[in-house]
């Protein structure tokens, strides 16, 4: 059957061709494959190194520290996981708000990806928490401290996952044949796309005025009153990105045909996000007074290999022709996803100094794993999921 | 329909690029204070905090035992000491952590010949929680498990409603807040100014213990005026070092002592301005970044620009709300546009 919404919009999306509904189909195959295997051997690891962590205290695992009170698993598994899980977001934007109906076939997976990328940093989240049989704290009214931007995250994040599961409903149903549930959800279902975008638009800018008030211990190269307006740029980057780099990927893994001029125009939103976000930075750089810090500041280097990925991977979008190149778009969203990957490690820990005393932090080797497995646990449930899921675009309903 | 749509869309970016190009000028364009800014916090009605005089420490860390036994905190022992302090017979803090919530730290400088002096000497200093006028600590916390005592001011936590996200370690200017990390079921630590002994008329136990009157409990205006008064003093002059609680009531009257000032104080008095202010004060002859607080600081506390920026984005909801509307409408209408697929 139709899908909540086809590709036919009538003028507003003057490109497409195709008068036929989008359909979406489970993949199939065999699912215990070897990277599912591979994937699950990480999840059980880290399963028992938590095992351990509840048992004897963070530090028993991590070598977090009160100089380093966060480490990989809020920087890496929770700012940076969530970003991965902007795909979403960029996807309903484009497809439910700006009516751009020719991305659809990206939305679903996109959906799926966000899911899972907000669903396991609420898992990162429980891991990290020193006092976690407490967390149901944060969405009881009366210990509510409205000043606090973590409470907004925490409780846009919670709502958003509640919004995002809802949204890839319609895809559970439609494989157990649940179609007047499914039309009846359909009716409501723009209430949960018009959540499903502002609820990522204010926790990923919150994300980053969240280090606003560590002050005076982030560097000069990242704290500004713009880390709102950067944290929400880079989400939208990186949204990006990821929905370029799984769909060249998969089309390579699941041997499907590359949804070539879908991936031309948005490789160019791409291009369009990331240079505005590389010449805000120098702008607030030069209004602050700081642009010396670029050699001079705490993290002076990661601020070049940031910069150096950002402006790299913009710079192969540049001439079009790239963007029809499953090449140079595979390596190009790589090097958008990795810069902006290291913005975000360097708001939260690179460029980050505590207050006082000799503190060093590296991640244990520990640490390290259970952030792995948070994400191979991501991965096995992607596959076993568009496996047994409608989830991709069906590949005879495309044109091309 | 989708003409004018697009109209709208087109209106509303180019609106949305130029207010975001003000809003970039307004932001970035003055860098010392800025519209996003709330105002500074009021101090407490009745502050009252700690004066510590480096001049006048002796480093006996009388303060730290009294403070162990005062709050029940188990002996610190760091693992470096390990070898020679296996089962912790001896109390050798060497910062502050979840267990120790006072610490005497010291400053060395090359033959370190002369107390108070900065080069070849070494200078005495006392941390604990300096009870912020506008707290980085209670600002970030989302469940009110850190709050500031509306009367007294004096800056607390309740680990039943921490949930040890250990944003207030990390947002701490001055690295007070601890977690104990090896703890499967580890809590928040911070001096909390001995509330429960203030309650029994009884001095914070650092103060109480304090030999020389380097730690002096009291009002937190009366100990500023007691500040300025030492760093208007000139080395070589006999003055009075009052002890206990400067006003005399909390614990009762006691003697201070008479002393020749031998250290030239400098006249920067930590805690009057830094981020808004503390409770606790402190004065030295050694400059107080040399004694591990810092001095790069502004004059307003970080949360007035978090928690500006934070409440002028969500006024009232206001903003959430008419972008939800907005977003509510646009859907809807590409829904409806592809109901009859």
């Amino acid at each position: 059957m139709a899908t909540y919404v086809s590709a036919s919009a009538p003028a507003a999306t003057p490109h497409t061709g195709h008068a036929a509904a989008h359909e979406h189909r489970p993949l199939g195959g065999p699912i215990f494959t070897l990277p599912f295997l591979v994937a699950l051997l990480f999840v059980v690891i880290a399963g028992f190194i938590l095992v351990e962590r509840y048992a004897h205290g963070l530090g028993a695992v991590s070598n977090l520290s009160d100089g380093y009170p966060w480490g990989i698993w809020v920087a890496v598994d929770i700012v940076i996981g969530t970003a991965f899980g902007c795909a979403g977001y960029v996807m309903a934007l484009l497809v439910y708000i700006l009516n751009k109906g020719e991305y659809h076939p990206l939305v679903r997976p996109a959906i799926l990806a966000s899911l899972f990328g907000y669903g396991l940093a609420g898992v990162a989240v429980l891991v990290d928490l020193g006092r976690y049989w407490n967390f149901y704290h944060m969405v009881l009214p009366w210990y509510a401290q409205p000043n606090s931007v973590m409470l907004e995250v925490g409780l846009c994040v919670a709502a958003y996952v509640t919004v995002l599961t809802i949204e890839f409903t319609p895809a559970v149903l439609e494989r157990f044949g649940f179609s007047g549930l499914r039309r009846t959800l359909s009716r409501v279902l723009f209430i949960f796309i018009a959540l499903g975008v502002l609820l990522p638009t204010m926790h990923q800018s919150s994300l980053g005025t969240m280090m606003v008030i560590v002050g005076h211990k982030l560097s000069p190269l990242w704290q500004t009153q713009l880390l709102p307006v950067f944290f929400l740029m880079t989400a939208v980057l990186m949204g990006f990105a990821i929905v370029v780099w799984e769909a060249v990927l998969s089309s390579l893994g699941f041997r499907r045909p590359m949804e070539t001029p879908l991936l031309a125009r948005l490789s160019g939103l791409m291009l369009a996000t990331g240079a505005v976000f590389l010449v805000l930075r120098v702008v607030d750089l030069a209004m602050r007074g700081q642009l010396d810090a670029v050699f001079t500041a705490h993290g002076g280097a990661m601020f070049w290999v940031e910069t150096a990925l950002l402006a790299g991977g913009l710079l192969l979008l540049v001439p079009p022709a790239n963007r029809r190149r499953a090449r140079a778009l595979f390596v190009s969203s790589s090097m958008l996803l990795a810069g902006g990957i290291v913005y975000r490690l360097n708001v939260y820990l690179i460029g980050f100094t505590p207050a006082v005393g000799p503190w060093s932090y590296f991640p244990s080797l520990s640490e390290i794993l259970v952030t792995v497995g948070i994400f191979a646990l991501e991965v096995a449930l992607y596959l076993l999921f568009v496996k047994t899921l409608p989830v991709m675009h069906a590949v005879d309903a495309q044109r091309g | 329909m989708s003409v004018s749509r697009r109209a709208f869309l087109r209106t509303a970016v180019r609106g949305g690029a130029g207010a975001a190009a003000a809003a970039c000028t307004a932001v970035a364009g003055a860098p010392a204070a800025t519209a996003l800014q709330r105002p500074p916090k009021p101090a407490a009605p009745q502050a009252v905090g700690l004066l510590y005089d480096s001049t006048l420490c002796i480093g006996c860390k009388a303060c730290v035992t009294a403070c162990k036994d005062a709050n029940g905190m188990p002996p610190d022992v760091s693992p470096d000491q390990t070898a020679w302090n296996d089962a912790g017979q001896w109390d050798t803090p060497v910062d502050l952590s979840a267990r120790t919530l006072n610490v005497i730290k010291v400053y060395t400088h090359g033959t370190m010949a002369a107390k108070d002096r900065e080069t070849d000497g070494f200078a005495f200093v006392k941390r604990q929680c300096l009870h912020c006028t506008d707290p980085s600590c209670v600002s970030v916390c989302p469940v009110s498990a850190m709050t500031k005592d509306p009367v007294s001011g004096i800056v607390s936590h309740d680990p039943d409603a921490c949930i040890g996200c250990r944003y207030c370690v990390l947002s701490c200017p001055f690295g007070v807040p601890r977690y104990d990390y090896n703890d499967a079921f580890g809590e928040i630590k911070k001096c909390q100014l001995c509330k429960h002994r203030l309650a029994e008329n009884t001095l914070p136990a650092c103060a109480d213990v304090c030999p020389t009157g380097a730690t002096l409990f009291g009002p937190t205006p009366d100990l500023l005026a007691e500040a300025k008064r030492r760093t208007a003093l000139t080395p070589g002059e006999r003055t009075h070092f009052p002890r206990g609680d400067i006003a005399g009531t909390v614990g009762g009257p006691r003697d201070g002592h008479e002393a020749t000032v031998h250290a030239a104080y400098l006249p920067h008095i930590y805690g009057e301005r830094e981020l808004g202010g503390t409770q606790c004060l402190a004065v030295s002859a050694v400059p107080f970044d040399k004694l591990n607080l810092p001095t790069n600081v502004p004059d307003n506390g970080y949360p007035t620009l978090s928690e500006g920026i934070q409440h002028t984005l969500y006024a009232g909801m206001v903003g959430p709300a008419a972008l939800f509307a907005g977003l509510a409408y646009l859907a809807h209408r590409t829904a409806r546009d592809h109901d009859d697929d």
